[in-house]
């Protein structure tokens, strides 16, 4: 520790800090334009300087270039200090009369106008010649921090200023916007560096709704709660330099050098719980998703609707404007031949919790275009009732084709629905601000994978086909695998907490017992007659088979082993036989049964 | 070996069909002029027959697709593929094909009839619309390359009409098509959206139900003109003469004043190419397409 003394107090500082780090972790504020924490302290805005007495003298010195020493006598507001700020301010004035964060800064330090003369001549080429300092955090921040290097100072004196190298457009530049994060004028004009829009990284978990960092929490509920990064977008894994991350992370908890790994984790049971997709609204391009700005699918629409959203709950166009009327189109991709065959089950019931939000948030009039509203549960078909008195509009009638092509005056600037309204017997063209697809549910794109990677079948569609759909609705043909949720077919959140819970209990009775009830029926290998061919070992669906290398023969593990008898009919010596169920006592009952 | 030595050679049997030889000849030229251009090869089937047309499938299924097979049968003896510009003629043929394919039964009644003409046909041959052929075997490189007058600043829109993407959806979305406003888009030209682009041109109901068809293509029209597009590109004859032929007639009914030029996709492509308005059979024309090349600066 080392003892000095800011303005009047005590303050216990950390060996190797400067009076500028000290001073603001005990509260005291020190005006300065040019700190950052990722950057070697450089002294280059002079708005830091403060008075220090040492052995009887005073001097004038920037506090973020002066180490702590023992004994130091820092003031940070004496007269002297002062007078020194009120000049630098009315030289940064002088230089840049019109930034709003220079005046700012003057008027605080009590200077209006500035006594100095400005420059001549144009001061700045990528940058807002109105307010540029020249304290080169861009320039360093993007040569010793990002190691790329896009950007230098040319001249000297009054004529110096940042730009590209020639003066050209930057083809070195990465667009990461580093220069114009640290700039404490604001005075980077991206454009001139390098003619090309910063690219908005999209949150997927936000549908793309809205941007995200390289460095990002995945999610507000995220388990484990820590942020990754994401090293297709991190300046670190493009250049080798940044890790402003890691500067700025008290907790020292960033590791850079971290690498990818697989744990193989040994367990007795396993519930495949891997859940489902979205329809692709693509896939329709009736519908006019990704055409139209307003055309959302479910999921976007779900995310814009929550108070942790892009638009923090409020329901809004793309445009920022409150709708006045809303579609929502039931059945995309669901019950159609083209599509999806089945109905997905959950669409109906979110579709009328939207046109419950969006009626309650906005007022704007809803349009429900349906097939049939299919609300089985409890309190759903209430809730549909409820809807109905709120005022919300169901038409009956699947939205055939949503355009911005208009008719009549009332239609125009606005997203029209085409639809048949089969209780009016009339076609209707229904103009309105924002149209959501209720998109059916699929299953998961490598499902086909994982169902063989656990020897589970796909029924409809391509989802996990359970034991039993009435008497094993969680088990499966591979024991102490258990499925549970919208893997197995689309369900909504009742039912899948319900299910998930009859699966883990399940996992658990049987981890519980510690043993295993094995089926009478089941395969056995003569070890005499087997020949190691591996045929059975091919052809167990439920991997029961293993080939013996000492013995030269196959063994057969009776607690996997379902007794299907798969072995038995492909063993071509006829060592492998089904116990209990052999060839003679097949005959013997067929000679029964035959016997009259 | 240079690229070009290990390039197949873009032969193929050209198909005109009825509408190419009658009141739509200037696609005919515009189509054999720019594939020369191109370097596209296009050998006239010997002896073609009608396509087996739209309708007639609806009257007799079984007759309309053995006048489809003869045709297939004579590309299937040359060797090539069969390239049609008519989108009708290509409907036709496509769909006879893919279902003499699917369907044995069909087939032996088919190659029974075709016998008696002394022709067989095995089903080994492709049906194409020279559109796509562009697109997908000139490619985008070498139409670049190809152009010599950029249609800079031609705001187009690009009314692919029904057939080319549907019923299938083989070669270009059913409901989106987008071969079209590629194309264009390399010829230097501006595609606009245009939600029309697969919508009903009124096809055959102009002559039947005036009334109707009138309807649908104002529609079409209606929309092109509100994207303020300098002109309206087409790939099928039957597209052609209905936005062009009564134009001014539906514009009084649907209650705009537009004025636009249509024309074959060809024609866009030949100019951009340097064909000129002879080569190309821009005169023509019942919409002042000649006006507007003029004046975009893009005629030679």
């Amino acid at each position: 520790m080392v003892k000095i003394t800011i303005d009047g107090r005590k303050i216990d500082a950390r060996e190797g800090q400067t009076v500028l780090q000290a001073a603001k972790e005990a509260g005291i504020d020190i005006p300065t334009l040019c700190h950052h924490e990722s950057l070697d302290p450089y002294g280059a805005c002079r708005f830091c300087t403060v008075e220090v007495k040492s052995r009887g003298k005073t001097k004038l010195v920037t506090s973020c270039t002066l180490p702590v020493a023992e004994g130091q006598e820092i003031r940070t507001r004496s007269e002297k200090v002062k007078k020194t700020r009120k000049i630098l301010a009315e030289l940064m004035l002088a230089r840049c009369p019109n930034s709003t964060v220079i005046r700012d800064l003057a008027r605080k330090v009590g200077v209006n106008r500035s006594r100095f003369r400005r420059p001549p001549e144009d001061l700045a080429t990528i940058t807002d010649q109105e307010g540029c300092i020249l304290c080169g955090m861009c320039v360093r921040i993007c040569d010793d921090v990002m190691q790329v290097g896009a950007i230098g100072f040319e001249g000297r004196g009054v004529r110096r200023k940042v730009t590209n190298p020639f003066r050209e457009p930057s083809d070195t530049c990465l667009v990461c916007g580093a220069c114009s994060s640290v700039c404490p004028t604001r005075a980077i004009e991206h454009s001139r560096i390098r003619p090309q829009k910063p690219e908005v990284i999209p949150f997927e978990f936000e549908e793309g709704m809205s941007g995200r960092k390289p460095i990002y929490m995945e999610f507000a509920q995220a388990v484990p709660k820590v942020p990754v990064i994401d090293e297709d977008t991190c300046m670190h894994f493009r250049t080798g330099g940044c890790k402003v991350c890691e500067d700025n992370c008290s907790a020292e908890a960033i590791d850079h050098e971290m690498e990818e790994k697989i744990e193989e984790i040994e367990v007795g049971t396993i519930i495949v719980a891997t859940g489902f997709k979205l329809y692709e609204a693509e896939k329709l391009s009736r519908y006019g998703y990704k055409a139209y700005p307003d055309v959302y699918t479910s999921l976007e629409f779900e995310r814009l609707c929550h108070a942790s959203g892009p638009t923090m709950g409020k329901i809004q166009t793309r445009a920022g404007k409150k709708p006045e009327a809303v579609a929502i189109l039931h059945c995309i991709g669901s019950r159609d031949e083209n599509h999806l065959e089945y109905c997905s089950r959950v669409c109906c019931m979110y579709s009328l919790k939207f046109a419950h939000l969006v009626r309650e948030k906005t007022g704007a009039e809803v349009y429900n275009f349906y097939i049939d509203i299919r609300s089985p549960g409890k309190g759903y078909e209430e809730f549909y009732k409820r809807l109905l008195k709120e005022g919300v509009h169901f038409i009956r009638g699947k939205g055939t084709e949503v355009t911005d092509v208009w008719e009549t005056e009332e239609e125009k600037g606005k997203l029209v629905v085409i639809s048949e309204d089969t209780l009016l017997g009339v076609r209707r063209r229904v103009p309105v601000d924002m149209v959501i697809l209720s998109l059916g549910l699929r299953p998961q794109d490598d499902a086909d994978q994982v169902s063989h990677l656990f020897s589970i079948g796909c029924a409809q569609g391509g989802f996990f086909l359970e034991k039993h759909p009435k008497l094993a609705p969680v088990d499966t043909p591979s024991d102490g695998i258990y499925i549970a949720g919208a893997c197995q077919g689309p369900k909504d959140i009742p039912d899948t907490v319900a299910q998930g819970a009859a699966a883990a209990a399940s996992a658990l009775s049987l981890m519980d017992k510690g043993k295993v009830v094995l089926e009478p029926v089941r395969a056995k290998i003569d070890e005499e007659k087997c020949c190691g061919c591996k045929l059975c070992v091919a052809n167990c669906p439920y991997q029961a088979i293993d080939y013996n290398e000492e013995k030269k023969v196959s063994m057969v593990h009776p607690e996997l082993c379902k007794g299907c008898g798969t072995c038995a009919a492909g063993c071509p010596s006829g060592a492998a036989t089904q116990e209990n169920f052999e060839d003679v006592q097949i005959f013997a009952e067929i000679e029964g049964a035959l016997a009259e | 070996m240079t690229e070009a030595t290990v390039k197949k050679k873009l032969v193929y049997s050209y198909f005109p069909g009825c509408s190419l030889e009658g009141t739509n000849e200037a696609y005919d030229v515009s189509t054999r002029n720019a594939a020369r251009v191109l370097g596209v090869e296009l050998r006239e089937l010997e002896d073609w027959n009608c396509c087996g047309a739209t309708a007639y499938v609806a009257v007799n299924e079984k007759k309309s697709f053995v006048l489809s097979a003869r045709n297939l049968a004579l590309a299937e003896k040359a060797g090539l593929d069969l390239v049609t510009v008519c989108s009708g003629c290509y409907l036709a043929l496509y769909k006879a094909n893919k279902y003499i394919g699917r369907n044995p039964k069909l087939r032996a009644e088919v190659r029974n009839a075709l016998r008696a003409g002394g022709l067989d046909f095995a089903g080994n041959v492709r049906v194409r619309h020279f559109l796509e052929v562009v697109v997908n075997d000139v490619g985008e490189d070498a139409v670049k390359r190809h152009v010599v007058r950029p249609l800079q600043g031609l705001r187009v829109v690009c009314y692919h009409g029904c057939q080319i993407g549907r019923p299938f959806g083989d070669i270009d979305d059913p409901e989106k098509p987008n071969l079209m406003d590629r194309l264009l888009s390399w010829l230097g030209a501006e595609p606009l959206d245009f939600p029309m682009s697969s919508k009903c041109c009124g096809g055959l109901m102009m002559t039947t139900h005036p009334e109707v068809g009138m309807k649908l293509t104002g529609a079409v029209l209606k929309c092109a003109c509100r994207r303020k597009a300098d002109a309206i590109i087409t790939a099928c004859p039957l597209c052609q003469v209905n936005l062009e032929s009564r134009q001014e007639e539906i514009c009084r009914l649907v209650g705009c004043d537009c004025g636009i030029p249509v024309m074959y996709f060809t024609q866009a492509m030949g100019t951009a190419l340097g064909l000129g308005s002879k080569e190309l059979s821009l005169g023509d024309s019942l919409t002042p397409v000649e006006e507007v090349l003029s004046a975009k600066g893009v005629l030679s």
